[in-house]
């Protein structure tokens, strides 16, 4: 299991892109299939590889767009 | 002793410390500075807030931030400071806040010069500022009534949420006299609960912004409401022999004592003479203007300046009797003797 | 499991209720700085549990809409005056935190003035400025902060500095003032100076929290509209064109050292207002103690003299004293164009009812302590009226013969006293003792409201009893 994952809340992502091209592991992009509800093509996790650094969240000029995860032990 | 004599710009201040007023922003105007010094001298041992700002923009900008705490806040200035103070002023009106403004008038237009004028009028009485705005405006002619009008100027300003100015002249401000603080009663302040005080429970928005047409046009229309109870309760005045009287003078301010004096002669020379003097510049007392029109065969305004409460009560007169005018300008306070040859001829 | 670890900061409100349209997103362009910022101002909150005393002031610029998102008391300011009126609030509520937040156009131009006082006076916030290089919400002109060469659309052929200077450097300029105690230029470009960024406004906050003293946080952030580059361009934009102009680094930082400011006054009213007032509750009296005789009564005293002679400071007295009898009295000193001819004078009414013009045009009793000022005012004066004039100083007879006419020599005779500047009383002691208008005794009461150095109120006294002495030894 991946230490972190990250979750966009794509109705709030303005698909800027910031949080893509700053993920230092390149676990974030473009859901090209989906338009959210302002017409922009929102971020979205691939699914695997999020550390949860925080970086793309510190990135996201969006307050609510992004949420970060860290696995904790049950 | 309960009387002292005092300038009536320190008087202002005395006023205003018994209004409960909490904090002073102000820069130093000549023939104003008097009332940032007395508030320098008086507002800290009282606890309370006195900052002399880097501009007149600073200063009604920093009344904009502690009105908008809902506490008694003010600033003086005299014509040009209060040219600067506009925009401000707008914005106050704007966010509807209280706020009290005494603006001590000096010569203009420009640098103009010290000497007491009356041409101010028009930039405080008719808004001054962008946007459709008004404010309350009083209008003292003694040392007591610097005091008590800056007294009741903030009442007026918490009742409506609306900037009241104090329009005096350089004479109004620079006389002393006797004044009687024993009929003012020392209120105790405290924060309106509207304001931002910087608590749980007082997470409110003072702005002035509505970008929306018709949110704007609301906005307006309730300020035009305000406006129109204000009309209807706020105008005062005061009448010295009008009863009788076929001319009536009209004035305010340090005007209005000379006229006084013009009445008593003009009475000694037999002549029909009263005098009508507002309180409130802004509003004019229509009604009682109206009711002296039916009883007055002419009207004299006299002001100093170039003939600016004069179109107010032509606008109320519409025509029916004469309205005359004579001014002076430039700091050249009118006599008794040239304002009496003028009314004798009138007469 | 997983946990949340970052989320949305509990200091923005959920739904922005003042924002028209969808009331979920912010109002920003994609890619913005801004939003950035306020999510590190709102995590700071957070975690420093000051959401609920914070008062935040939005200025004009892209960030008007400030007050859309964040949970606090809120002020919306006019172009520039953010600091002013965060000043204003502070100052009547010292214990909320303050966050003055403004862009280049708002903070290093219109607002110049604002920001360096505020500064300069140590006021107790935090200003958080926004450095994007150009003036976003009008649609991109130029800053104070657009670098030489940037083309905007009233830079169009790229800032000139012969035309428009060069781009301001706040950090450098705040820095400079001794009040504020921490000063740091930070930058949204990369990962690393992010999470400085982030610590900045967070340590700002806590400075204020600590009543330690004004602090100023310059972030350098992008614009990607206003220089049209995408977003991730926007970063490298920040890193390539402005860092090499403005260094990202902490300017000042005194915070260590700094002393907590002391806790405001308590506010004072009631009894302890009055005391501090001046005002006396003492029961008026409602007798006359004093009669003024009757040709002297209602007087309309005019006194002239040069500047240092006291002529204003005798008005005063007659007034303070007249006053202190019960009448009305008014003093009103020459003022504007009066001044003009030499003289200093003051005009003094004395009266049983209410006073008209305060302006004596025809004086009834006329004091000339110089010759000027009797060659100015004694045809002013009524016929019966009385004229005291120092012949110390006045080698002239006065000209009229209508009028009541007593030299007294009061600079001599004060020069003998051993102090010359007390000729304004010894022509006070002449008027109390030719006229009886006023009582000696009140007068003595009356020195210590219009005497301000207490230790010269015997001389006073001394000139006073002198002219009064020289009017009944020459019967005048």
């Amino acid at each position: 299991m991946d230490r972190g994952k990250m979750v966009v809340n794509s109705d709030e992502c303005k698909g800027c892109g910031l949080c893509i091209s700053q993920c230092p592991v390149g676990c974030i992009e473009f859901d090209n299939e989906t338009i959210n509800k302002q017409g922009y093509h929102p971020a979205k996790y691939t699914g695997s590889g999020c550390t949860a650094c925080g970086i793309c969240f510190n990135v996201c000029p969006e307050p609510g767009a992004i949420t970060v995860y860290k696995l904790v032990k049950a | 002793m309960s009387k002292e004599l005092l300038k009536g710009n320190y008087a202002v201040i005395k006023g205003a410390l018994l209004a409960g007023c909490v904090a002073y922003f102000g820069y130093p105007i000549t023939p104003a500075s008097e009332i940032a010094e007395a508030a320098a001298y008086y507002f800290p041992p009282a606890g309370r807030t006195f900052v002399q700002a880097e501009s007149e923009i600073a200063s009604i900008n920093m009344v904009y931030g502690a009105a908008g705490a809902g506490v008694r806040c003010m600033t003086a200035s005299s014509g040009p400071g209060i040219s600067l103070k506009q925009e401000g002023v707008s914005y106050i009106a704007g966010a509807e806040l209280p706020c009290v403004i005494v603006d001590i008038m000096r010569g203009g237009p420009g640098l103009g010069n010290i000497a007491p004028e009356q041409g101010d009028y028009h930039q405080v009485v008719k808004g001054g500022g962008h946007g459709n705005y008004k404010c309350v405006v009083y209008a003292p002619n003694s040392a007591q009534e610097m005091c008590d009008l800056t007294y009741k100027a903030f009442d007026t300003a918490d009742k409506y949420r609306n900037p009241v100015y104090v329009l005096a002249d350089g004479f109004i401000g620079q006389m002393m006299e006797q004044v009687d603080f024993s009929h003012l009663k020392p209120i105790e302040p405290k924060k309106l609960e509207w304001g931002v005080h910087g608590t749980p429970d007082s997470k409110n928005l003072i702005n002035s912004i509505y970008l929306d047409p018709d949110v704007l046009e609301a906005h307006n229309r309730k300020l035009q409401e305000k406006y129109k109870k204000i009309e209807e309760n706020e105008a005062i005045f005061e009448n010295y022999k009008v009863d009788d009287a076929d001319l009536i003078l009209i004035g305010y301010g340090i005007t209005s004592r000379i006229l006084r004096s013009v009445v008593d002669e003009a009475r000694n020379s037999g002549l029909k003479v009263g005098l009508f003097r507002p309180k409130t510049l802004w509003p004019l007392a229509k009604d009682e203007i109206n009711r002296l029109v039916g009883s007055a065969k002419k009207f004299l305004v006299v002001e100093m300046s170039n003939g600016q409460l004069v179109d107010d009560i032509r606008l109320i007169v519409e025509g029916k009797i004469p309205v005359e005018f004579y001014g002076r300008m430039g700091g050249n306070v009118p006599t008794v003797d040239e304002v009496l040859e003028i009314t004798k001829k009138l007469s | 499991m997983y946990e949340p670890i970052l989320e949305k900061p509990k200091s923005f409100f959920d739904i922005y209720k003042e924002k028209s349209g969808d009331q979920t997103i912010t109002h920003y362009c994609p890619g913005c700085g801004h939003g950035i910022v306020h999510k590190y101002v709102a995590s700071a909150l957070d975690e420093l549990n000051l959401t609920d005393k914070a008062i935040f002031v939005s200025p004009v610029g892209c960030s008007v809409f400030g007050y859309y998102y964040f949970n606090t008391g809120n002020y919306q300011a006019a172009h520039g005056r953010a600091p002013a009126v965060a000043t204003g609030t502070k100052r009547v509520n010292p214990d909320s935190i303050v966050i003055s937040y403004q862009g280049d156009g708002d903070l290093a131009a219109i607002g110049t003035a604002e920001i360096i006082h505020a500064a300069n006076r140590g006021e107790l916030m935090t200003v958080i400025f926004i450095n994007n290089a150009i003036y976003g919400m009008t649609g991109g002109q130029m800053a104070p902060t657009t670098l030489v060469g940037q083309k905007t659309t009233t830079s169009p052929r790229g800032r000139n500095p012969y035309n428009e200077g060069y781009p301001v450097k706040m950090c450098e300029l705040i820095s400079q003032l001794n009040a504020p105690i921490y000063v740091e230029r930070v930058a949204l470009n990369n990962a690393a100076n992010r999470a400085k960024a982030k610590r900045a406004i967070k340590k700002a906050l806590k400075l204020q929290a600590e009543r330690k003293g004004f602090t100023f946080v310059e972030v350098l952030s992008q614009c990607p509209t206003g220089w049209k580059v995408d977003p991730p361009d926007s970063l490298k934009w920040i890193e390539e064109k402005m860092i090499p102009y403005y260094p990202v680094k902490v300017f000042k930082d005194i915070s260590n050292e700094a002393e907590p400011y002391p806790e405001p006054k308590k506010i004072v009213s009631g009894n302890e207002l009055l005391e501090i007032l001046g005002i006396k509750s003492e029961e008026e009296k409602d007798l006359k103690k004093y009669e003024i005789p009757k040709e002297y009564r209602n007087p309309k005293i005019k006194i002239a003299g040069f500047g240092g002679q006291g002529v204003l400071l005798l008005g005063v007295a007659l007034a303070q004293v007249g006053m202190m009898e019960g009448y009305n009295v008014t003093w009103i000193p020459s003022y504007g164009p009066e001044m003009r001819g030499g003289t200093a004078n003051c005009s003094v009414n004395i009266s049983d009812g209410l006073i008209g013009s305060p302006v004596v045009e025809k004086p009834t009793i006329l004091v000339a302590m110089n010759k000027p000022s009797m060659e100015k005012f004694e045809k002013d004066m009524v016929p019966g009226g009385i004229l005291f004039y120092n012949t110390a100083m006045i080698d002239e007879e006065p000209k009229r013969d209508d009028i009541t006419k007593v030299p007294v020599p009061a600079t001599k005779i004060a020069s003998d006293l051993g102090n010359i500047r007390v000729g304004n009383m010894v022509m006070l002691g002449a008027i109390i003792e030719k006229t009886k208008l006023l009582p000696f005794e009140t007068v003595k009461k009356g020195f210590e409201y219009f005497i301000s150095r207490k230790n010269l109120i015997p001389l006073n006294e001394k000139a006073v009893e002198a002219g009064m002495r020289y009017v009944r030894e020459n019967n005048l």
